[in-house]
């Protein structure tokens, strides 16, 4: 049953799922999106090859491994090996997808990413999985939310944050048709699948899954259904937020940024990183210079990551739809204070 | 240097026993964890807080205390079930391991628990700050011994290499690292991942003194490392050759259990099997 606020124009157009009914909503990781694209793009172009250091089952390079097993290579723990490597491969016409934990790669491996793939300008793409506080039990030597921040300042990067598992297998379909080094980061934990099959998906369009003209919510990854679970409560008390789908971190749709900004007046971005230098940071260098507005951030605030379940290291990093809430209604209120009612 | 008596060896099997048995236990009360690396490292850890090392479980910052790094912070059960049994915490505390808010972080944090050394997880790098704190000791003058704890999968690591290379050209005669070597990694086999073999040889061609034992013979390991303290003028590496899960029948040697913990009914059986082999040793085998 599709209530009566999340069943706007926005997400119909948008093709989402029904996520306001728990029912409805698949739990799967991101990173099995990723595990589907790649073999979709092993199949759409022989050039595409896959690159593991030593995790092919929770990186999800299994199945491309078994599909195309003399496109597929192991080099072990070394990070820094497979980026530079691929790299070279990239030299000889292939298209390499390289995988380990966004810890490792890129946090490993950064320097021979700038070098090697963006100022050498190779067709590279970078598979960072188990990104976010979400990792749960390994801890903060395992919990990368740094990673968007390193790869966003690097020049010629993409870099995508897909929302769910469906979009997970867009964007690595798209990342392996256009040319030119990418990252793409994805989560080991199980998350709400709000995209379906039909919704659009473009590099570098952001998407309104939701309409409101009160506070924008700009989110990313696996925490946009927070954000949208969080509008629609919101709504209950009058308050509607416009929810932006910002996957796209780099290049970012600035034009999409601005127009939040400028018809909510107030925005709160929403990811799982360190606000210093993610996605907010960029949402916020873009406002700062085009359409200044109230910002409230949601993310990491400059701390470590520890051990525990999913679901209550999002509560103790202030990402849950509680949290989103709370911040909207700060926005909203410094927004107002700003117009002088 | 003295070989240890049949009572003293009798002693640390049980130790051994009683570390195998809280790893089982840890894991089975975190519902993640690498079962099969801690497992195969007990009696290495046994040896090294019960006979080898110079240490106060009261006093982890004792300034002499030798240090102990653990690299593959991933098998941090072992070493938090051997702190606990020698002394450094409550055994009981073992069951937060990897739970919000513990002390046991799911790979071990230094600022965390006193007595880590240094937070690892993070494969390749525990060689690396281990040369750095010989070095120190060194330029100090201080004679507390520096103990590397290794796997055989971050071997393929570059910066391992580095120290390698590093703790060779500075001749470091207090620093030994310890491999353990069950030619096992994640993906399968080392050697189909990436071969490390001749593995020893490499050591020796950075200038290294190789000593080889089997990792669950705990008299050969001590004689190894005694051998290994006595070596004038170059680092020493201790390749213990383990088997994966050893202890737990239906772990040993077999990959999958890297990184999984046991399920209640496998850990009943992995407790019982236990029991048993401490039986064992108490009847002097
Ligand atoms: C730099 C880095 N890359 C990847 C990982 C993920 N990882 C954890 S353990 C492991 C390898 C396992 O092999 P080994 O180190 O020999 O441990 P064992 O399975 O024998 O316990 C990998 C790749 C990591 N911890 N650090
Ligand atoms: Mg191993």
């Amino acid at each position: 049953m599709a209530s009566a606020t999340s069943a706007n124009a926005a997400s119909a157009a948008m093709h989402l799922v029904d996520y306001a009914d728990p029912g409805a909503i698949k739990q799967v990781p991101t990173r099995n999106g990723f595990g589907e694209g790649l073999i979709e793009a092993g199949r759409r172009d022989e050039h595409v090859i896959a690159i593991c250091a030593d995790l092919s089952e929770s990186t999800r390079m299994e199945g491309f491994k078994k599909a195309f097993p003399t496109r597929y290579l192991e080099i072990g723990v070394a990070e820094q090996m497979l980026v530079a490597m691929a790299a070279g491969l990239a030299a000889t016409g292939k298209v390499p997808f390289i995988a380990s934990y966004a810890m490792f790669n890129p946090g490993r491996s950064w320097e021979q990413v700038r070098t090697t793939m963006a100022l050498n300008q190779t067709n590279v793409k970078i598979a960072g999985a188990h990104a976010g506080v979400s990792v749960g039990p390994d801890g903060a030597t395992h919990q990368a939310v740094e990673d968007v921040a390193i790869m966003r300042v690097i020049p010629k990067m993409t870099v995508v944050v897909p929302c769910d598992s469906v979009q997970t297998k867009r964007a690595t379909l798209a990342v392996a048709a256009q040319w030119g080094p990418a990252y793409l980061r994805f989560a080991r934990a199980e998350s709400a699948v709000v995209t379906t099959e039909e919704t659009p998906f473009e590099l570098g369009v952001a998407q309104t899954f939701r309409e409101g003209g009160d506070v924008a919510i700009v989110a990313c990854g696996i925490l946009v259904y927070n954000a949208l679970i969080a509008a629609d409560e919101l709504a209950k008390d009058g308050i509607e937020c416009r929810v932006v789908n910002n996957h796209t971190i780099k290049p970012m749709d600035e034009p999409a940024i601005v127009a939040a900004a400028r018809d909510c007046g107030a925005v709160v971005t929403v990811e799982e990183h360190q606000v210093q230098g993610g996605m907010g940071s960029r949402v916020a260098e873009i406002l700062a210079a085009q359409h200044p507005a109230p910002i409230e951030f949601i993310g990491v605030h400059d701390r470590f990551g520890q051990s525990g379940t999913p679901a209550e290291l999002t509560e103790e990093y202030g990402m849950g739809v509680a949290s989103i809430r709370a911040a909207v209604l700060r926005a909203l209120g410094r927004k107002r204070a700003r117009n002088g009612r | 240097m003295d070989s240890l008596s049949p009572e003293a060896l009798r002693d640390l099997e049980l130790h051994a026993n009683d570390v195998r048995v809280g790893i089982i236990r840890s894991l089975l009360a975190a519902g993640s964890g690498h079962a099969g690396g801690s497992l195969d490292m007990a009696d290495i850890f046994t040896a090294l807080y019960f006979h080898l090392m110079r240490h106060d479980p009261t006093n982890p910052e004792l300034p002499d205390r030798d240090r102990l790094l653990l690299s593959c912070g991933h098998i941090a059960p072992v070493r938090y079930a051997a702190m606990a049994c020698a002394g450094y915490f409550p055994v009981e505390e073992l069951l937060t391991l990897r739970h919000f808010g513990t002390r046991l972080q799911g790979h071990p944090e230094r600022v965390s628990l006193p007595g880590l050394e240094t937070t690892s997880g993070p494969l390749g790098e525990g060689l690396a700050q281990g040369t750095g704190m010989a070095l120190g000791a060194k330029m100090d003058g201080s004679d507390w011994r520096v103990y590397v704890v290794t796997s055989d999968g971050e071997h393929q690591c570059g910066l391992h290499w580095e120290a390698m290379m590093t703790a060779g050209k500075f001749k470091l005669d207090n620093l030994t690292c310890i491999v353990d070597r069950n030619v096992i990694q994640i993906d399968g086999s080392t050697e189909d991942v990436m071969p490390l073999e001749p593995f020893a040889d490499k050591y020796r061609a950075f200038n290294w003194e190789v000593f080889e034992c089997d990792g669950h013979d705990i008299a050969a390991f001590v004689d190894a490392v005694e051998k290994a303290k006595q070596v004038k003028g170059k680092p020493q590496v201790v390749i213990a050759h383990t088997v994966m899960g050893k202890g737990v029948s239906f772990m040993e040697g077999d990959y999958l259990w890297h990184g999984k913990p046991p399920k209640k009914d496998e850990a009943e059986q992995a407790l019982r099997e236990l029991s048993e082999a401490r039986e064992l040793i108490g009847a002097g085998r």
